[in-house]
């Protein structure tokens, strides 16, 4: 377990460098989302998920859904590094004709499951999945990331009312909480706590973590798989912008990507010495 | 040289004018008032901003029962967000009881840019202009903006305003005056009419330079208001031209060519080219490449006109 765990870390810590240079490359995206999520997602693509990068629609794949769409580039540097597609086709996220779209797009993207973006419909689009998987009767589980501030749209919460109406026990959700959306705190644009206690309510079962903490993320998915009965939510405490010092905790990172000047300061936050001239062109 | 400013900056600024004006006007935003710019009147009107977080359904229900309540609701958020989530919402709370209620929606059309489809409205217009009570404005620069925004707060009813997310030339003086459902005709000609809106005007104007030069003379109607429609500068323009070109950054879909085609097909009925976006989703690049991609540019309507006069 031990080294599972390591290895993993040091796989998001290079995942995170590589949103870093994708995200200097393309001008634009989300950066602070991104670096929030990426050691779930890490945890989720290198370890718990069975899923087949020359096979994408293996019939009994885990889904993944990204709920939190404009976390796009969690999501594409995972899906390069596992194989789905060339790691070079990075540099050309949001440049037109780019099979990297802006946000998670299933009609071009190999191991994109549903199109997201717009927030909030990706949970419905999950319970959707594991529905169908369970009328199937396969063993394949779906894995939904929403954002914090995502909790807002009321969608959501229809959704958090049907997936354990309908005992979605394949369904495992997990909210990045990172404690920010683009116009400041959660708390204090629109405050969605006791996250926990309203998913409870609504009927799932409810593990709490440090979303960082790799050992607690595997843990919390392992368990997830023994809970019957009702959906798993992993409510993860997060820190937007997490391994770049700068970046860490500020809102205004949000929507914004690395700098020329900023880009070898953050790699240093991330271990990565590179130079970066060759990178700033 | 004309200067350059966004629609969206300019409703900021006289957003924050009409709230000194009038204390009943209120502001509300879906966690993006820092890119629709009512985060200007929410700082200088703290009280009477309130940020609904990502929840635009509830936003403009909640603008309902503030204008139901004597206010006067503004309420922003991105195109896609405003029309597309809340639809049923702005049909229902908002237009059938005729509440006044003004949706400002910016960041419209494909010039949003790296975002990509998913963020792109290409229907709002359609889908706006659909719904009964609805008065529908889409302005083509900073000045046309401030005004129709004025006349929106002045206005008694339900208004939808597409802004955009990008600078766009200034077309206007301070000696023009918008009025609520009346098209200008902004460039004289005999050969062809291009009816155009938003930031396709200043594109249309480029395109009759272009065909002067060629000895075709274009005249522009420029048309701020979709709904109601002015039918008059329409079906004089067909009568005195004999062709039509609709431009929108939109779908040609139920949007300005939709409306011109209806109105021409009953009352006039003249050769049309609709220039816009051929029934398809937008995609990721950057503003200025995909007006090219999408066929918004002059060029695009240099052809488009070239093809209405063949069938004259
Ligand atoms: C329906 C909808 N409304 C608004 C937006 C614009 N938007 C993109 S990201 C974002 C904030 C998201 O905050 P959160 O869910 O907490 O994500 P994170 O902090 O993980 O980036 C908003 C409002 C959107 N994408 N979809
Ligand atoms: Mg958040």
């Amino acid at each position: 377990m031990n080294d599972t765990v390591q290895a993993l870390t040091e796989k998001a810590r290079r995942l995170r460098v590589d949103i870093v240079k994708t995200l200097h490359r393309s001008r634009s995206g989300h950066t602070g989302g991104s670096l929030s999520a990426i050691d779930m997602i890490t945890a989720l693509y290198f370890h718990k998920m069975r899923h087949r990068p020359e096979e994408p629609s293996w019939p009994d794949r885990d889904r993944f859904v990204l709920c939190k769409g404009h976390a796009a580039p969690a999501q594409y540097v995972a899906l390069a590094e596992a194989g789905y597609f060339p790691k070079e086709d990075l540099m050309t996220l949001r440049r037109l004709g780019s099979h990297l779209q802006g946000h998670p797009d299933s009609k071009v993207t190999p191991g994109v499951e549903v199109c997201t973006g717009s927030l909030g419909q990706g949970l419905s689009m999950a319970n959707g999945m594991a529905m169908a998987l369970k009328l199937d009767g396969r063993a394949s589980r779906v894995y939904a990331l929403l954002g914090d501030g995502e909790l807002q749209e009321g969608q959501v919460w229809e959704a958090a009312m049907a997936a354990p109406h309908y005992r979605l026990d394949n369904l495992c959700a997990l909210v990045d909480c990172n404690g920010l959306q683009i116009d400041g705190e959660v708390a204090k644009v629109m405050n969605v706590a006791p996250v926990a206690d309203k998913f409870r309510a609504f009927g799932w079962h409810v593990l709490e973590i440090d979303g960082h903490d790799m050992a607690a993320v595997l843990q919390a998915l392992d368990r997830a798989e023994t809970l019957t009965g009702a959906p798993t939510v992993v409510v993860a405490r997060t820190v937007k912008g997490k391994g770049v010092a700068f970046f860490e905790n500020k809102a205004s990172y949000h929507g914004v990507t690395p700098s020329d000047e900023e880009l070898p300061r953050a790699l240093e936050c991330l271990g990565c010495f590179e130079d970066c001239e060759k990178i700033v062109d | 040289m004309s200067t350059m400013i966004a629609t969206r900056d300019a409703y900021g600024e006289v957003l924050a004018e009409l709230g000194a004006e009038n204390a009943d006007v209120v502001v509300l935003d879906a966690d993006l008032s820092g890119s629709t710019k009512t985060a200007v009147f929410a700082r200088k009107f703290p009280e009477r901003f309130f940020n609904m977080g990502i929840a635009e359904a509830n936003m403009i229900g909640t603008a309902a029962g503030l204008a139901a309540a004597g206010k006067i609701p503004f309420a922003s958020t991105f195109a896609i967000f405003a029309v597309g989530r809340a639809w049923e919402q702005m049909r229902q709370s908002v237009a059938y009881p005729k509440a006044n209620v003004k949706i400002v929606a910016t960041h419209s059309g494909v010039t949003v840019g790296e975002d990509g489809g998913s963020h792109q409205s290409v229907e709002d217009i359609a889908i706006t202009r659909a719904v009964p009570n609805m008065t529908v404005i889409v302005p083509a620069d900073g000045e046309e903006t401030k005004q129709a925004i004025r006349a929106a707060a002045a206005y008694k009813g339900p208004v939808y305003v597409r802004l955009g997310r990008n600078k766009v030339p200034t077309i206007f003086g301070n000696d023009y005056r918008f009025t609520i459902g009346k098209g200008v005709q902004l460039r004289e000609g005999t050969d062809l009419t291009f009816v155009a809106t938003g930031l396709m005007t200043a594109q249309a104007l480029a395109a009759a330079e272009e065909l002067a030069k060629g000895g075709i003379s274009a005249r522009v109607v420029h048309l701020a208001t979709i709904k109601p429609l002015d039918e008059e500068i329409i079906v004089a323009a067909a009568r005195e031209t004999g062709a039509i070109v609709t431009a929108e950054e939109h779908s040609i879909v139920g949007g300005l060519g939709g409306a011109v085609a209806e109105c021409l097909g009953e009352r006039f009925p003249a050769p049309l080219v609709r220039v816009g976006i051929k029934d398809r989703f937008g995609t990721s690049g950057k503003a200025e490449e995909l007006l090219e991609y999408f066929g918004l540019m002059p060029e695009d309507l240099v052809v488009a006109a070239r093809e209405v006069l063949a069938r004259k």
